[in-house]
């Protein structure tokens, strides 16, 4: 648990952080967000000794982190910055090791432990291991930056921006993975952004500063809801809602799919497909259940025939990853112009599927919640 | 780089390296060439000592004054771009370059009523005059590393001394050598100045040959200087370039 009280920072008569206070429960991700200027990096950087405060005291599971040298007390805690900083005299592998080799783990322990980081960042590690940062795309680059904060399995992460500078499909991409190894790594987490759909995605808590101050300090959810004032409530935007179903993930709201083989579609199974009342679409799988296409039901019940019903697909374009947000199932009907979208699993198997109804009225239970 | 290609890039400094070698150890064939080009003279190599002991000499000065040059230049572009000395950053800039600017020969004057002749004082010229682009390009070097890679150092764990030596020096070690390169190079040619205060070296057959008026002495420690200068400066360019390389960060 991290806990902040009454930090002030000052450089000279510049107050940069005012009287702030808050803490972060064990496990929680706490998103730090305002305008540029607000004192959110300030504050991150006050918490692993970058910087000291003026006033105000920091304390980590109760420790003061006064009580530590400041490299001892860093090393402890992993830190990514938005330009990722990777050293571009090292190897990707040397990257990930710099703290283990600071705190004299042996070298085959620090070997192992690049590739396990390597294989959770789902980089072969045979591929990625002896590159150097100079050939690794952003994207790459920033999943080998956090590899390297969580080299020594620190209990806590802080991230400076970590996925500012880069370009905004890839930065969807490395929320979704960060939220997914979140979710097993469980790790204490203060994470700096100025893009609320970021903090809405990543976020336990949110605490919303300006010119110093802290806002408001709530949950995505009640932020979302209730805006504290006109200024969350400016930041926020009017787009709330359409906020609101980035909390969700298509895994909770997609139901199975109907689906039928590659290697069934001939005439006789096709009634068994027809029967099934209400349905428009089925789709269709390989023998490893890879999608490849769907059936159009009405066009089969008007008589035509299996090549004029089967429409095959490229995946890519239609189908949405179960780890993917509701806002870009939402995202992906609206450019499709369809009510429902199959959704498939990092091997692009089918795993469900996820309609517009299904969308809708996760929005009407989150604002009746709220209501009450 | 395929060896085939790599070999044909040595290839020519390798041919000078040896025609460098074979002019110094046969005399011969050094004075075949100065008695074509001066049939008139009676004399056309310096009687006193041999090229190959005079290159002794003249790489000796260069040796010393290099290496100096380099630890006092490598070291104070260090100080003065960590906290505590950047308040010297622009004296060290100012002095340096002013050191540069004050001719060698002059050095040796000054330096001989003090210090003697011979050796010592060609020594204080050559390290003078060189250890200005070593600071310059250590300061440069270590100025470059960005910002970035100094907070990501700083942010896990690294001490200030830990940062110099993991980050910044490896960082900055390619624009250093560059600044050596140049020194070097400049130390082989100045150091022909030397022979005037009597410290041997190259610059004593060109200084015989201006007194005696014999073009051909003056030819002779030329030529082996301006190789000598040639050579190394090729060499330590290959060094220079190998470290590029090494990072992965090759500029073809």
């Amino acid at each position: 648990m991290i806990e902040l009280r009454n930090i002030t920072k000052k450089y000279g008569e510049f107050t940069a952080v005012h009287n702030v206070s808050f803490s972060v429960e064990t496990g929680e991700v706490c998103v730090l967000i305002g305008p540029s200027g607000c004192g959110k990096s300030t504050t991150l950087k006050l918490i692993n000794r970058m910087l000291e405060p003026t006033n105000g005291e920091v304390f980590i599971d109760g420790t003061s982190v006064y009580n530590l040298k400041p490299e001892l007390l860093r090393r402890k805690i992993g830190y990514v910055i938005q330009y990722v900083g990777l050293f571009p005299h090292m190897t990707v592998a040397d990257n990930i090791g710099v703290v283990p080799r600071l705190l004299s783990w042996d070298k085959t322990v620090i070997a192992e432990r690049v590739d396990e980081l390597l294989d959770l960042m789902e980089m072969n590690p045979l591929t990625y291991r002896d590159k150097y940062p100079s050939e690794l795309s952003g994207g790459e680059a920033q999943r080998i930056g956090v590899a390297r904060a969580l080299a020594d399995d620190p209990p806590l992460l802080l991230m400076d921006e970590p996925f500012g500078a880069v370009d905004p499909l890839n930065r969807e991409i490395l929320q979704t993975e960060f939220v997914k190894i979140q979710r097993t790594l469980k790790k204490t987490v203060v994470f700096v952004t100025h893009d609320l759909d970021e903090a809405i995605r990543v976020a336990d808590r949110i605490v919303i500063m300006r010119e110093g101050e802290i806002v408001q300090n709530d949950t995505p959810e009640a932020v979302l809801a209730t805006p504290k004032n006109k200024f969350v409530h400016d930041f926020v935007g009017s787009d709330r809602a359409l906020k609101r179903l980035s909390r969700f993930s298509v895994a909770e709201v997609m139901r199975d799919p109907v689906a039928i083989r590659m290697g069934d579609l001939i005439e006789k199974d096709l009634a068994s497909v027809k029967r099934k009342k209400g349905i428009r679409y089925v789709w269709v799988c390989d023998e490893h259940d890879k999608l490849r296409g769907w059936l159009d039901v009405r066009l089969l019940e008007e008589g035509c025939g299996i090549e004029e019903a089967l429409t095959e697909i490229k995946t890519s374009h239609m189908a949405v990853n179960r780890d993917s947000t509701l806002r870009e199932a939402l995202s992906r009907m609206l450019g499709e112009g369809v009510k429902v979208v199959p959704v498939v699993d990092g091997e692009v198997r089918l795993v469900g599927e996820i309609n517009l109804a299904d969308i809708e009225k996760v929005t009407e239970e989150v604002e009746a919640q709220w209501k009450e | 780089m395929s060896r085939r290609v790599k070999l044909k890039s040595w290839l020519p400094l390798i041919i000078v390296s040896l025609v460098f070698a074979a002019v110094v150890i046969d005399m011969d064939l050094m004075r075949m060439l100065l008695e074509g080009l001066f049939p008139g003279e009676k004399e056309v190599i310096y009687p006193r000592a041999n090229l190959l002991v005079l290159l002794r000499e003249h790489m000796l000065l260069v040796l010393i004054s290099s290496v100096a040059a380099t630890i006092i230049g490598v070291g104070v572009g260090i100080l003065v771009t960590r906290p505590a000395g950047r308040d010297y950053l622009n004296l060290v800039n100012d002095v340096s370059s002013l050191a540069q600017t004050i001719p060698p020969v002059a050095v040796l004057a000054l330096a001989v009523p003090f210090i003697g002749f011979g050796f010592k004082p060609t020594i204080l010229a050559l390290f003078l005059y060189s250890i200005l682009p070593i600071i310059r390009n250590t300061i440069s070097g270590l100025e470059a590393v960005s910002a970035d890679l100094l907070e990501a150092a700083r942010g896990m764990g690294m001490t200030r001394s830990q940062t110099l030596v993991k980050v910044e020096l490896p960082l900055a070690l390619r624009v250093i050598m560059a600044g050596i390169r140049t020194s070097v190079v400049i130390n082989v040619g100045t150091a022909t100045v030397g022979a005037v205060v009597g410290a041997g070296g190259l610059g004593t057959p060109i200084i015989s040959g201006l007194v005696r008026d014999n073009p051909a002495f003056v030819l002779e420690g030329a030529i082996a200087a301006a190789l000598l200068a040639f050579i190394l400066d090729q060499y330590l360019a290959r060094a220079e370039q190998s470290l590029a390389t090494t990072y992965g960060t090759k500029t073809d």
